[in-house]
């Protein structure tokens, strides 16, 4: 579907302020990705071709760009789309089992979503929270420690319409959309909001504490 | 009892307000960038070279003599790069940092920039980290409104703009050269080298690319001394630097330490391998490092000592495994990893992870034969040391050094016909459920 008059004007205003933040314009090619990413919950034809038009590039390159990255989709998926974790350290600490319990438990297949366009679901590789596996992302927020029942509870929930908070992130779940937007360089207003710090995160700091330990034991006083 | 951690740029996390230039000053942030400006930017460069600060984000090559690489008067616009790209599989530290402390990263670019005489920097990070990213963000409009970023900071006279990037999902992508051609707008993948980021980098100007870790540490070089940082460490490995420790231990999580610290050390703090069971293999330094034992617990994390007993100090990501860890399992996910995340420009590296992949699941399912071992170290002959770029070399790791170690369980895989480990023991959550499917 074509964009409306109202979406190009406010998508093409946009790209104006994301191609200035760059010495060159060709840099804004992904934020630019994320912004009709944004609009239409996927990346496509019409949104491709939004992006090479305000590049100056060919519809072929820009594709070309967007099928290299995995974030970039070019089929819709759902307003909440979930990762699991199935790297070596999730895997074997439980996201395999939690991988194939959700697959069962929606019922879809690849990225596709739920009937009612609420989950989709994904692999995901390597998030970096590996000390609080098993990790899942909805939505690029942190779902720490997760296990099948409580990984089948929060895709119900999501579904239910149930207020969600991820384990580390912004107080609200922010929808995929509304992710895509964030990543093309416009935050939200929830920076200051959730966490900061998880108990594994500060599992060093805490022994360091009780033990009186710093750096500059061992170097020069400031 | 002598100082095992070092807590420095972890130091404030279990603060609420860690994250904001409130938090951060409270903390004594932002002390080192006047230092810093009323300085020669040579005499930085000389600092952090003096300091024996080598890179965070891997390879560890000493972080001041890349940035003295960089030429001056070249009459070209020159930029600092920060690798926040985050993805070695183990890696687990930058993010929390960005989340917590994003400002000593701020900090640290302003101070290298300078160093460098670049007047703009960019923050590349993962994407798939969106509150990391708002973090991120949210220091940097601070950093503006405080004087810190802009134009004239702090009266110095020096300008610098500061641009949170995000990629979108390729782990090639925290390749330095290829991290450069996904900021430039194009797909992920490196370039051939020479020339280097320093001469050609973003938009073929000098650059440096740093890691987020990397750059954190330079206020406190700039703000307590060379010498400070450098009486922490060993003989080459100065400083301090973020351990992760995940997978079967008691208390996972980030310990700060000098590099030299053991893993002996670090799980006696960490309360060991989770109850009743016992240590099987782990990794030093992330995936792409070769596995280790118990035989190597007290190897000293540093460089040239990990290098030493084969393996690679890497981004000090411990991922550590138990005897209810199948080691082909294991190896198998980590290879699906780098077949799934190989960029495709080089033959051995596409091809070969691609048939790794395919022998290695036949082992795992009971389907191979003690040939395939063989062949299995063949193929990563035939990548080791042939491909365009050093992802290749890391991703023969996880086979060649499970083989080496385990040769005897591949054997056991093909004897029996099947893996004799139970995957769903290794589970965290065994006991709920009864078991993963
Ligand atoms: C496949 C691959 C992935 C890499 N990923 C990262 C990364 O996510 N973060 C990082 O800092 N360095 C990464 N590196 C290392 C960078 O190429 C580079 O050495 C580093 O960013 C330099 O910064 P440093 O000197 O401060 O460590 C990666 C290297 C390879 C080959
Ligand atoms: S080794 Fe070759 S195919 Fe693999 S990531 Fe590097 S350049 Fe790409």
């Amino acid at each position: 579907m074509a964009f409306t008059k109202d979406q190009r004007d406010r998508l093409t205003e946009r790209a104006a302020q994301v191609i200035a933040r760059y010495p060159q314009p060709r840099s804004a090619l992904l934020p630019l990705l994320y912004l009709v990413q944004a609009e239409e919950g996927y990346v496509s034809p019409d949104g491709i071709a939004f992006c090479a038009e305000q590049l100056g590039l060919s519809e072929a390159d820009v594709s070309g760009v967007m099928s290299y990255y995995t974030m970039f989709k070019s089929k819709p998926v759902g307003e909440y789309h979930v990762g699991v974790c199935t790297n070596t350290l999730c895997a074997v600490l439980g996201g395999d089992g939690i991988y194939s319990e959700l697959r069962e438990h929606l019922g879809t297949e690849g990225e596709e979503p739920t009937g009612d366009g609420k989950v989709s679901l994904e692999r995901v590789e390597c998030n970096a929270g590996c000390d609080y596996a098993p990790v899942m992302m909805v939505n690029w927020e942190f779902f720490d420690n997760m296990t099948p029942r409580t990984a089948r509870q929060l895709v119900d929930d999501l579904r239910d319409g149930q207020p969600v908070a991820p384990t580390r992130g912004a107080p609200r779940l922010v929808t995929w959309r509304e992710a895509s937007q964030i990543l093309a360089g416009f935050p939200d207003d929830q920076a200051t909001g959730g966490h900061t710090a998880g108990a594994p995160s500060l599992a060093g700091l805490r022994i360091a504490k009780e033990n009186g330990w710093t750096p500059t034991d061992d170097g020069e006083p400031q | 009892m002598t100082t095992v951690l070092t807590p420095e740029l972890t130091a404030h996390w279990d603060e609420p307000d860690s994250f904001t230039l409130a938090g951060y000053r409270r903390a004594g942030g932002y002390r080192a960038l006047p230092r810093a400006l009323a300085m020669n930017p040579d005499d930085i460069i000389a600092m952090v070279k003096e300091s024996g600060l080598r890179g965070r984000g891997g390879a560890g090559f000493p972080t001041g003599m890349k940035w003295g690489f960089i030429p001056q008067g070249d009459g070209k616009p020159h930029y600092l790069v920060i690798n926040a790209d985050e993805s070695e599989p183990g890696t687990c530290k930058d993010i929390p940092t960005m989340l917590a402390n994003p400002h000593a990263l701020i900090e640290g670019a302003v101070i290298a920039s300078f160093a460098i005489r670049a007047q703009r920097a960019f923050i590349y990070v993962r994407g798939e980290v969106l509150h990391v990213i708002r973090r991120l963000h949210h220091a940097v409009a601070e950093a503006y409104e405080a004087g810190y970023l802009g134009k004239n900071i702090l009266g110095s006279g020096f300008d610098l703009d500061i641009v949170v990037h995000a990629g979108a999902g390729a782990y090639e992508c925290g390749e330095e050269t290829a991290l450069l051609d996904s900021l430039e707008g194009h797909r992920g993948q490196p370039r051939l080298k020479p020339p280097f980021p320093a001469v050609a980098g973003l938009y073929a100007c000098p650059t440096v690319v740093n890691n987020v870790e990397s750059i954190a540490s330079v206020p406190y070089i700039v703000g307590r001394g060379s010498a400070a940082f450098a009486a922490m460490g060993t003989e080459k490995s100065k400083g301090f630097g973020i351990f992760s420790l995940s997978g079967h231990v008691t208390t996972p999580g980030q310990y700060e330490a000098p590099l030299g610290v053991t893993l002996r050390e670090l799980l006696s703090l960490a309360g060991g391998i989770r109850a009743g069971h016992q240590l099987k293999f782990w990794t030093p330094g992330g995936s792409s490092t070769p596995i280790f034992t118990a035989e190597h617990l007290d190897v000293p994390l540093d460089f040239e000592s990990v290098g030493a007993a084969g393996s690679m100090l890497g981004t000090r990501a411990l991922q550590v495994f138990d005897e209810t860890t199948c080691v082909v399992r294991a190896t198998l996910r980590w290879m699906e990893f780098y077949r799934h995340e190989s960029c495709g420009k080089c033959t051995p590296c596409r091809e070969g992870t691609f048939w790794t992949v395919q022998v290695l699941r036949d082992l795992e399912a009971g389907r191979g034969t003690e040939a395939d071992l063989d062949k299995l170290l063949d193929i990563c002959d035939n990548i080791l040391g042939r491909a365009f770029c050093p992802f290749g070399d890391g991703a023969v790791s996880p086979v060649m050094s499970s083989i080496k170690h385990f040769r005897d369980e591949y054997v056991e895989h093909v004897k029996r016909g099947g893996c004799p480990v139970d995957p769903a023991a290794s589970a965290l959550f065994a006991a709920e459920v009864g078991g993963a499917r």
